[in-house]
C-alpha cells in the first residue's frame, strides 16, 4: 500500500465513521434513556428495522424524506410503549419481551415493506462540510446528513439533562432505586414507559436514516444487527450519552474499514475487516469486565428479575 | 393544598387504628396520642405492629378501620407525599436515598417543588445557608454510595428536617450508628423537641435509648396496644413485660472451659481485598481465633466486617495475604470447607445461604446432597463417599430429623424455604451447619431482625458449638450480642483491626471510642 492509500483509507475511516455511527448514535442514546429508568429493551433492533420500512414508505407515499422521519419515530415510539406497557404487567422479564419484540418489529417490517422494495424515495438532505478541500474524497467523506448533527447536539443534551433538570433526575432515580423512587411518590412504572417510549421514538428516527440516507434504500438486510450492538455499546459507553456519541463514532469507523480497503484495492482478507465492529464489541466487553469488580455507573434496578 | 397550620412541632394521634392482612390482624385498634413537642417512643418485638402501625400513619397502607389526626384535625392520607404535604415525614430502617445521587441531589429532587431545570449554584448557597441551623455537618458533594452507613442516617433525618417535617417519625434510627453516634443524633433531635420545633415517634429495642431520650412511652404485642406511660414512671421490668408478655425467656447456655490457646484454629496475615464496588478496602494484619473459643468483631456497619466475612466465605477474592484454616491454606472452597470443617452463616442467610425457592429438605441438603453415608445414621453427611444420584430418602429423613431437633417451624419439609418467618430460616441453617462435627464456625450478624426468643436459642447453639471445642469468629454489628458471646473482641475500623480486648476487660464505652474511630 502506497501513502496515497493509506491516508485514503484514514480519510475514508472518517468518512464512514460520520456516515454509519448515526443508527448506532440513535439507537444508543434511545437505550441509554430506557436503561437509566432501569428497564432493558433489547428490541430496539426490531424498532430500529420497523422505523426504517415506515419511514421508506412514507416517503415514497408522500414525497417528504422528513415525513418519513416523523412517522419512524412515531411507530418506534408505539413499539416503546407497548414494551413498557407489557413489562408492568406482572411476572413478565424484560429481557425475553425485548427479543420477542425484536423478531415482531423486523417480521412486520417485512409484512408491509415487501411492496416497498422496488421504488425510490426522495433522500434526507446532507450539508457538504467539505467545500474547503481540493480532494474528492475529502468532500465525500465530510458530505455530513442533518440527522448526524441532531444527534450529536442530543447527545450532548441528553449530557446535560440526567444532571440539570427533574425529569433527568427523576430517570435517574426510578432506574436507581424503585424503593427510593417510590418513597418519593413516583409512579416507577409510568416513569419506565415513557423513558422506554421515548428510547423508542429515537430507535426509530435511527431506522430512517438507515433507509433514506445510508445505505438509503429498503430491503430485508437493511440493519446488520446495529440494534443490537448499539445496546452493548450502551454498556460500554457507561450510560453516558457524550460516551455514546464517542463509541457510535468509534463503531462506525471500524465498520467503514472493510469497504475503505477493498476500495484501494486490497482484495485478499479484506472480508475479515468487515467483521471489526463485531470484534471490536467483543473485545471491548472483555477488555473492560473484572471478576471482582461491579460495573461503574450501572444503574442500580437494571436487570433486576421480578 | 392541606390546611395551613402555624409553625412548630404538631401533634399526631391515632384513633381506633386497625389493619388486617387477611384472616391475620396486624394491627387491631391501636388508639396513641403524640402531643405537639412530645418525643414519644414505640416498643415491641419483631412483629409486633410497630412498622405497620408507622405506615398506615404515613400512607404507606390504608387501615382496614381507624383514623389519623393532625393536629387536632382528621386527615385522610393517602400516599406518603401526602404525608409530607401535611408536615409529616419518616426515616427508614432502610435508606431511601439514591445511592448514584449526591447528598444535594438527593435533598433538592425529594423537594415537592423541584424545578423543571435546576440551578445547582443557587441550590446549594441556599443548602449551605439550611445547613448552617443544622446539627450535624456532612459533605453533601459524595455521591451517597459511598457514605458510611452512620452518615447515610444522619443524611435521612436532614432531609426530613430540609422537606420541614414538623412530627418526625424513626424506624429504629440507632441500628447502624456507635452508641457515641447515636446518642448526639437523639439528643440534638430532643433538643428540637424540646424547643418545641417538632415532635418524634421513635421505634426502638432498646431500653437504654428509651430511657435517656423518650418523654413517653408506648408498647405494642401482637397489634395491640399493652400499655405505656411516661418515662422514669415505668422500669425496664415493667416495660420488657409488656413486651414480651407472660412467658419464659431462655437463657445464653454457659460457658464451659477456657479456650486452647495451643490450637490456632483459623489464623490471618495481611489479608487484603475490596468490595465489588473497589471503595471499601480491608487490611487485616493479623488475627487468630483458637479452638474453643468465641472472638467477636465489633464495628459499625461498613467498616469492613462484610468484606472480612466475604473474603472467609469465599464470596470475594482476596487480593494479598493468607488465611490459614487448622494449619492449611484456606479460600473458602467447598472441598476446603469439607476437609477443614469450616462451617459458614452468613447475615441475611436467605439471601446468602439459601435457595429461597427451593425446599427446606433440599436447603438442609446443601453441604451433603453429594455424598452417600454408609448406613443409615451417616446418611447423607458430608463425611460420605462421593455420589452422582441423588438419594431423595436419605435427604428427607435428615430434614425430617433436623427440623425436628432444630424447632424449624414450616408447613412442611418440601415447602420452598422462602416462606419461612426469618427466625426459621436462621434455625434451618443453624442445622445445616452445625450438626456435624465442626472446627471453625464463620457468623455474621446470627440474630439480626429476629425477636427475642429467637435471639436467645440461636446465641445458646453458638455457645454450645464453642463449648464444644469449635473455633468461633463472630461478627456483629450488635454490641451487646458481641460483649454477651465473645472471650476475645477486636473492633475493625475502616478496614482495620483498631483495637483487641478480652472478653472479661471489655468496656462497651472504649469499644464505642474505637468503634468510632477515635483512638
Amino acid at each position: 500500500m502506497n501513502e496515497i492509500g493509506l491516508w485514503s483509507v484514514l480519510i475514508a475511516v472518517i468518512g464512514g465513521a460520520i456516515r454509519v455511527s448515526t443508527p448506532f448514535l440513535f439507537v444508543s442514546l434511545g437505550e441509554t434513556i430506557t436503561e437509566r429508568s432501569g428497564r432493558i429493551n433489547l428490541g430496539l433492533e426490531g424498532t430500529l428495522v420497523f422505523g426504517a420500512m415506515s419511514a421508506y414508505a412514507t416517503a415514497v407515499l408522500t414525497g417528504s424524506a422528513w415525513a418519513g422521519v416523523a412517522v419512524a419515530g412515531c411507530a418506534g415510539g408505539m413499539f416503546g410503549l407497548l414494551h413498557g406497557w407489557i413489562c408492568r404487567l406482572p411476572r413478565v422479564n424484560d429481557v425475553a419481551l425485548g427479543i420477542a419484540l425484536m423478531l415482531f418489529g423486523s417480521g412486520l417490517a417485512f409484512f408491509f415493506g415487501k411492496a416497498f422494495i422496488q421504488p425510490s424515495a426522495p433522500q434526507l438532505p446532507a450539508l457538504a462540510l467539505g467545500n474547503w478541500s481540493d480532494l474528492p474524497q475529502v468532500r465525500a467523506a465530510l458530505q455530513v446528513n442533518v440527522l448526524f448533527l441532531v444527534g450529536a447536539a442530543l447527545s450532548l443534551f441528553l449530557w446535560w439533562a440526567f444532571r440539570n433538570t427533574r425529569v433527568g433526575l427523576v430517570v435517574r432515580i426510578v432506574g436507581d432505586s424503585a424503593d427510593a423512587a417510590r418513597a418519593m411518590g413516583y409512579h416507577v412504572d409510568r416513569v419506565r414507559l415513557l423513558a422506554t417510549g421515548a428510547g423508542g421514538v429515537l430507535a426509530g428516527i435511527g431506522g430512517a436514516y438507515l433507509s433514506l440516507y445510508y445505505p438509503g434504500s429498503w430491503n430485508e438486510g437493511i440493519s446488520s444487527g446495529q440494534g443490537l450492538m448499539a445496546v452493548a455499546l450502551v454498556v460500554f459507553a457507561r450510560w453516558n450519552p457524550l460516551a455514546c456519541f464517542g463509541a457510535a463514532l468509534l463503531f462506525g469507523g471500524a465498520g467503514a474499514l472493510g469497504p475503505a480497503l477493498q476500495s484501494v484495492g486490497v482484495s485478499s482478507g479484506y472480508y475479515l475487516f468487515y467483521a471489526a465492529p463485531y470484534v471490536l464489541t467483543l473485545g471491548v466487553l472483555v477488555a473492560t469486565s473484572s471478576p471482582d469488580r461491579a460495573l461503574a455507573g450501572a444503574p442500580g434496578e437494571l436487570g433486576q428479575s421480578k | 393544598m392541606p390546611p395551613e397550620t402555624p409553625p412548630g412541632a404538631i401533634a399526631v394521634e391515632t384513633i381506633g387504628m386497625t389493619k388486617r392482612f387477611g384472616a391475620f390482624a396486624a394491627l387491631d385498634d391501636v388508639s396513641m396520642k403524640i402531643e405537639a413537642g412530645g418525643f414519644h417512643a414505640l416498643l415491641g418485638e419483631n412483629g409486633a405492629g410497630k412498622s405497620t402501625l408507622v405506615k398506615c400513619i404515613m400512607g404507606f397502607y390504608a387501615p382496614s378501620s381507624g383514623s389519623v389526626l393532625v393536629a387536632g384535625r382528621e386527615v385522610a392520607i393517602t400516599n406518603p407525599k401526602g404525608a409530607q404535604g401535611r408536615g409529616l415525614g419518616m426515616v427508614y430502617q432502610h435508606f431511601t436515598l439514591v445511592p448514584s445521587l449526591t447528598g444535594l441531589e438527593n435533598l433538592v429532587v425529594a423537594r415537592p417543588d423541584v424545578p423543571a431545570v435546576i440551578d445547582w449554584r443557587g441550590e446549594r448557597a441556599a443548602l449551605a445557608a439550611f445547613m448552617e441551623r443544622m446539627p450535624f455537618r456532612l459533605n453533601l458533594d459524595r455521591p451517597v454510595a459511598e457514605l458510611a452507613a452512620g452518615e447515610k442516617q444522619k443524611l435521612e433525618i436532614i432531609k426530613q428536617l430540609y422537606l420541614e417535617a414538623r412530627f418526625l417519625i424513626l424506624d429504629e434510627p440507632t441500628s447502624v450508628l456507635t452508641p457515641d453516634e447515636a446518642g448526639e443524633v437523639l439528643g440534638l433531635l430532643r433538643a428540637m423537641a424540646d424547643r418545641g420545633e417538632i415532635s418524634v415517634l421513635m421505634i426502638s429495642h432498646k431500653f437504654r435509648e428509651v430511657e435517656a431520650f423518650a418523654r413517653s412511652v408506648s408498647v405494642l404485642r401482637r397489634g395491640r396496644l399493652v400499655g405505656g406511660g411516661r418515662v422514669g414512671e415505668l422500669s425496664r421490668d415493667d416495660m420488657a413485660a409488656m413486651m414480651m408478655g407472660a412467658r419464659p425467656v431462655r437463657v445464653v447456655a454457659d460457658r464451659t472451659g477456657t479456650p486452647d490457646t495451643a490450637r490456632d484454629v483459623l489464623r490471618i496475615a495481611g489479608l487484603r481485598a475490596s468490595d465489588a464496588s473497589g471503595l471499601r478496602r480491608i487490611a487485616v494484619e493479623g488475627l487468630t481465633v483458637h479452638a474453643r473459643e468465641i472472638v467477636g468483631v465489633a464495628g459499625v456497619s461498613g467498616n469492613g466486617q462484610k468484606e472480612l466475612a466475604d473474603v472467609l466465605g469465599g464470596q470475594i477474592r482476596a487480593e494479598g495475604g493468607q488465611v490459614r484454616v487448622g494449619g492449611e491454606a484456606y479460600d473458602g472452597r467447598r472441598a476446603q470447607s469439607r476437609a477443614q470443617r469450616v462451617r459458614f452463616i452468613p447475615e441475611e442467610p436467605l439471601r446468602n445461604a439459601c435457595a429461597p425457592r427451593m425446599s427446606v429438605t433440599e436447603n438442609l441438603a446443601f453441604r451433603a446432597f453429594d455424598r452417600r453415608g454408609e448406613g443409615a445414621s451417616r446418611a447423607g453427611s458430608p463425611a460420605g463417599r462421593p455420589t452422582f444420584w441423588l438419594d431423595g430418602s436419605a435427604m428427607r429423613r435428615r430434614a425430617k430429623d433436623l427440623i425436628a431437633r432444630f424447632g424449624v417451624k414450616t408447613a412442611s419439609s418440601e415447602a420452598p424455604i422462602a416462606t419461612l418467618s426469618g427466625g426459621n430460616v436462621q434455625r434451618a441453617v443453624l442445622a445445616r451447619e452445625l450438626t456435624d462435627p465442626v472446627d471453625l464456625l464463620i457468623v455474621a450478624n446470627p440474630c439480626f431482625g429476629l425477636d427475642f426468643s429467637a435471639v436467645a436459642e440461636i446465641r445458646t447453639r453458638i455457645m454450645a458449638a464453642r463449648n464444644a471445642g469449635a473455633a468461633v469468629l463472630l461478627i456483629s454489628e450488635d454490641l451487646d450480642e458481641i460483649l454477651e458471646l465473645s472471650d476475645r473482641i477486636v473492633v475493625m475500623s475502616d478496614g482495620r483491626i483498631v483495637y483487641e480486648v478480652s472478653g472479661a476487660q471489655a468496656d462497651a464505652q472504649a469499644i464505642g471510642r474505637h468503634m468510632a474511630g477515635h483512638h
